[in-house]
């Protein structure tokens, strides 16, 4: 490693995921015969990216912080069943719905952070529990109040505005939120005093704590935010697509998994990038989304995304490695 | 009179029905390396952990510059400049260097409306901390801790805590891991810490590292202060005896003697190899 540039490069969290992308983008043009512009420019991965990137991004700041949240794929349906129960069902104004959404989102959250700071149970298994939970909650719920497994709902023009509605005839707005959201962590974890504490928590959680990181008012925190996101994500699609169904997310637990571990995240917590992340997130669309537009049979998509997940981790151990071993970008002082 | 820096007066801790340590007495002043010494499980860790506010002491007092303190959590000790450095430094292995230097009190600058972590501040403070304790490969604070050797750990932890204030430094077996330069590099550290007028505990089961740079040495056995001294004040072949619990080595002693004696003074023979099997 003797240019300094290369070894700057490799001691980031995201370069695995930055190789990871230029490698899946190269195959798919080369065996694929897809053309690049196409591909860059297709709605159907972007948006699908956008609403995995909301979710990937607060579970890659708990896996930082050495935890997990799997709870997120009961919280997408039980997001998008509240606001079209309040607002499709009863017709209360759509604004009650939202809050309600995003309200169960914070009540689940607080529910697993409080879990897991005033247990010793890994935060694996809490959120397993919550995860089952919450699914017979919203389909008996549902049930029970509207007699359906499915709802629709009809949203006012701002709310469709804001949430739901295509820019271009194909873009989600989702979109949107999830660049901003980006934006928004990158600053967080990378230049706040708080992103720095979320790095120590999944360094050494009782050091952390000894150093005055108030760590329990943290990880409750970073469960909300997971929550809520999820909740958020479920909200627009009902917004979108002017109706609910109590199934679905599933997907999303292992999807958001494996967008973060390629994106550089070490399982184990304290390293990871907000970058890494979202380029994990946009590799993961791209294999399981662009493969529609080549010449390559889609069952193979699921292949494609297993072996690059074990590619990044490999990947990410000697970068890691590398990491810990570069010399100095700077020339030693004498 | 000044007063010592910290003192301990008949301190007792249980945790539920086993007493674990016995009517403590001790005293540090400032610029001076008290060696904690002791076997495993005579109650080192605890006593250091109620100095740092770990544990409440179940009975007994401690006094900080002559005044009765109570630390409630780990941050009161810390506030009162009580640090404490573990065996293996730096626990934050995947952090940069500046950025695990301030944990919990990192440095920000204003950026408009948002208050950013000052990366620039906080690698250079970090970087120069460390080398005014002659540690000077150092210099480079985004390179990750776990890429340092132990030494250096140790140096850069017990840097951090001399930065921040640490009036009492807490050394956890800090050579304990380390080879023989990487240990003199943490023993210069602790004269280092001394000369600026820190009262340094320093634990160990090395005799060697510990008369090295002890001024004062307390015994802890069984969770009670076995002896108290002053350097000079006991050989070397004493304190090993003492650390090793006194009175198991002076039986292993009299074993050794008996065994000579029975065997005209021969050492036993070291046991025949098995035939190597062609």
């Amino acid at each position: 490693m003797n240019n300094p540039v290369l070894s700057q490069f490799l001691r980031r969290p995201e370069a695995g995921s930055f190789l990871s992308l230029v490698a899946v983008a190269l195959f798919f043009v080369i065996f694929g015969g897809v053309n690049i512009g196409t591909l860059a420019t297709t709605a159907s991965w972007v948006n699908f990216a956008a609403n995995l990137g909301i979710v990937a991004i607060p579970m890659g700041l708990l896996m930082i912080a050495g935890e997990l949240d799997i709870s997120i794929g009961a919280m997408i349906p039980a997001g998008s069943m509240s606001v079209a129960i309040l607002s499709g069902h009863y017709g209360l104004p759509i604004w009650v719905g939202m809050a309600g959404a995003l309200g169960l989102g914070v009540l689940v959250g607080l529910v697993n952070g409080l879990l897991a700071v005033r247990t010793t149970v890994p935060t694996l298994i809490i959120t397993l529990g919550t995860l089952v939970a919450m699914q017979g909650i919203v389909l008996s719920a549902s049930v029970l109040l509207t007699g359906s497994a499915s709802v629709a709902v009809e949203a006012p023009g701002w709310a469709k505005f804001l949430f739901g509605h295509l820019i271009g005839g194909s873009y989600q707005v989702i979109i949107l939120w999830w660049l901003g959201m980006t934006a928004l962590f990158i600053g967080i974890l990378h230049h706040s005093s708080r992103g720095n504490w979320i790095f120590a928590m999944g360094g050494d959680k009782v050091s952390a704590r000894n150093a005055g990181i108030p760590t329990d008012r943290m990880l409750i925190g970073l469960f909300i935010l997971s929550a809520v996101s999820a909740s958020f994500v479920g909200m627009c699609g009902a917004i979108l697509f002017n109706s609910a169904q109590v199934s679905g997310g599933m997907n999303y637990i292992f999807n958001a998994v494996v967008s973060v571990v390629v994106g550089g995240v070490l399982l184990t917590g304290g390293f990871g990038s907000i970058g890494g992340i979202f380029l994990g997130t946009v590799t993961f669309a791209i294999v399981s989304q662009g493969i529609y537009f080549t010449d390559i049979d889609r069952n193979w998509s699921s292949l494609i995304i297993g072996v690059m997940l074990l590619a990044a981790v490999l990947m990410n151990n000697v970068f890691r490695k590398l990491a810990l071993t570069a010399p100095s970008a700077k020339p030693a002082k004498k | 009179m000044t007063h010592p820096v910290l003192e301990l007066r008949n301190v007792n801790k249980s945790f539920g029905p086993i007493d674990v340590l016995h009517d403590i007495s001790l005293k540090i002043n400032a610029g001076e390396v008290l060696c904690l010494l002791g076997d495993n499980g005579a109650g080192k860790s605890t006593l250091i952990k109620t100095l740092a506010g770990v544990h409440k002491p179940t009975s007994g007092e401690m006094l900080m510059d002559g005044k009765p303190v109570v630390f409630e959590t780990p941050k009161q000790g810390s506030d009162a400049g009580i640090a404490t450095v573990h065996q293996f430094g730096g626990t934050f292995p995947l952090m940069s260097i500046g950025r695990s230097f301030f944990v919990g009190v990192e440095p920000t600058k204003k950026i408009g409306p948002f208050k950013v972590f000052d990366r620039k501040t906080a690698n250079e403070t970090a970087v120069k901390a460390v080398r005014e304790f002659g540690i000077t490969r150092i210099d480079d604070g985004d390179r990750l801790i776990g890429g340092l050797s132990g030494g250096e750990r140790q140096s850069l932890a017990i840097a951090r805590a001399v930065h921040f204030g640490a009036r009492v430094l807490i050394l956890d077996e800090p050579t304990a891991a380390l080879g023989v330069k990487q240990s003199s590099h943490v023993l210069r550290i602790i004269l280092e810490a001394r000369k600026r007028g820190i009262a340094v505990i320093f634990i160990t089961h090395q005799v060697t590292h510990a008369m090295a740079v002890g001024d004062h040495f307390a015994v802890l056995i069984r969770g009670a202060v076995a002896a108290n001294f002053m350097r000079g004040e006991k050989t070397r072949e004493e304190i090993t005896d003492l650390m090793a619990g006194g009175e198991a080595l002076a039986s292993l002693d009299a074993e050794v003697e008996d065994y000579m004696e029975t065997h005209d003074g021969h050492a036993p023979q070291p046991q025949p190899k098995a035939e190597p099997v062609a």
